[in-house]
């Protein structure tokens, strides 16, 4: 440390992307990251509908009009998946913290179980959605 | 390192507050907290909102203006607006390194995402209340 500053010595590199081959490992890490954006761009919309179910009727009956148009319904079902897949995999990272689950054979197991779990739980969502509306 | 200029500040008012975790043991855990407690409640509201779609305004309030699922639902909006604000806080400081732009963006996100929140309780409350 004596002689050489931060700025004049080497630096680390950062897991660059373009450098780096994609591995199941960082696929499942920056999708954890793209479903909580969406899913706060989601809270949006949750904010919405319940200031509209607070409010006057006509209103609300626009609001579900809205969320029950075609688009209304896949971006329904989209968020059905981030949130299920953010809410496993965000469990995967609790058990991480407590310091479960680290080694590799462990990581990829608990990987495809989110991934399986996540799909199996949105198609359950759709078809009790579609059931109920 | 020896420092040359001539400064009347301590070495320890000048390494206050600059280490490199600074509020990171805080926001760690909130993180963590918030996350756990929307396990159950996010569960438990998507299968409520599951089973009223196509409903009409009345049947939605009625499910949320009861005592239980009204204090449910705003514990669960308390913890995902605070736990998507600490999430967002920390992509925004990951990938934006200009300085005024990431204080804009933080700013824009926490006035948001308190917004956000107030709007969505107090509407819980006023199906809860406002008879
Ligand atoms: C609609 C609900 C949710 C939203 C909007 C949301 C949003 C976010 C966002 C924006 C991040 C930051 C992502 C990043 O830093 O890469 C994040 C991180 C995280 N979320 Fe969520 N989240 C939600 C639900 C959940 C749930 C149910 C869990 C349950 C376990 C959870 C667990 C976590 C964890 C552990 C992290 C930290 C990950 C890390 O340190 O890299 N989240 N969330």
């Amino acid at each position: 440390m004596a002689d050489a500053t931060p700025a004049q010595r080497p630096r680390p590199l950062s897991p660059h992307l373009q450098i780096y081959k994609p591995q199941i490992t960082s696929i499942m890490s920056i999708l954890h990251r793209a479903t909580g954006i969406a899913l706060s761009v989601g809270l949006i919309v949750l904010a919405w509908w319940i200031a509209a179910a607070a409010g006057e009727a006509p209103y609300f009956d626009f609001v579900s009009a809205v969320l029950g148009s075609w688009i209304g319904v896949i971006a329904l079902a989209g968020w059905s998946f981030c949130f299920f897949y953010h809410l496993l995999n965000g469990i995967r990272h609790l058990l991480w913290d407590a310091g479960w689950g680290f080694e590799l054979p462990q990581v990829y197991a608990s990987g495809r179980a989110v991934f399986v779990g996540a799909v199996v739980l949105t198609l359950a969502a759709i078809v009790i959605g579609a059931t109920v509306w | 390192m020896s420092s040359k200029t001539k400064s009347l500040r301590t070495p320890l008012g000048r390494v206050r507050g600059l280490g490199a975790a600074k509020e990171g043991v805080q926001h760690w855990w909130a993180q963590r907290l918030t996350a756990l407690a929307i396990i159950p409640l996010g569960l438990w509201f998507v299968g409520g909102v599951l089973a009223h779609l196509g409903a009409d305004q009345a049947s939605v309030q009625a499910w949320l203006a009861g005592p239980c699922t009204g204090t449910l639902a705003i514990l669960l909006l308390v913890a995902l607006f605070y736990h998507s604000s600490l999430g967002l806080q920390v992509v925004v400081e990951d990938y934006c390194h200009t300085e005024w732009l990431k204080i804009a963006s933080l700013v824009v996100i926490k006035f948001a995402a308190f917004f956000l929140a107030t709007l969505s309780i107090i509407s819980v409350l006023k199906m809860m209340f406002g008879g």
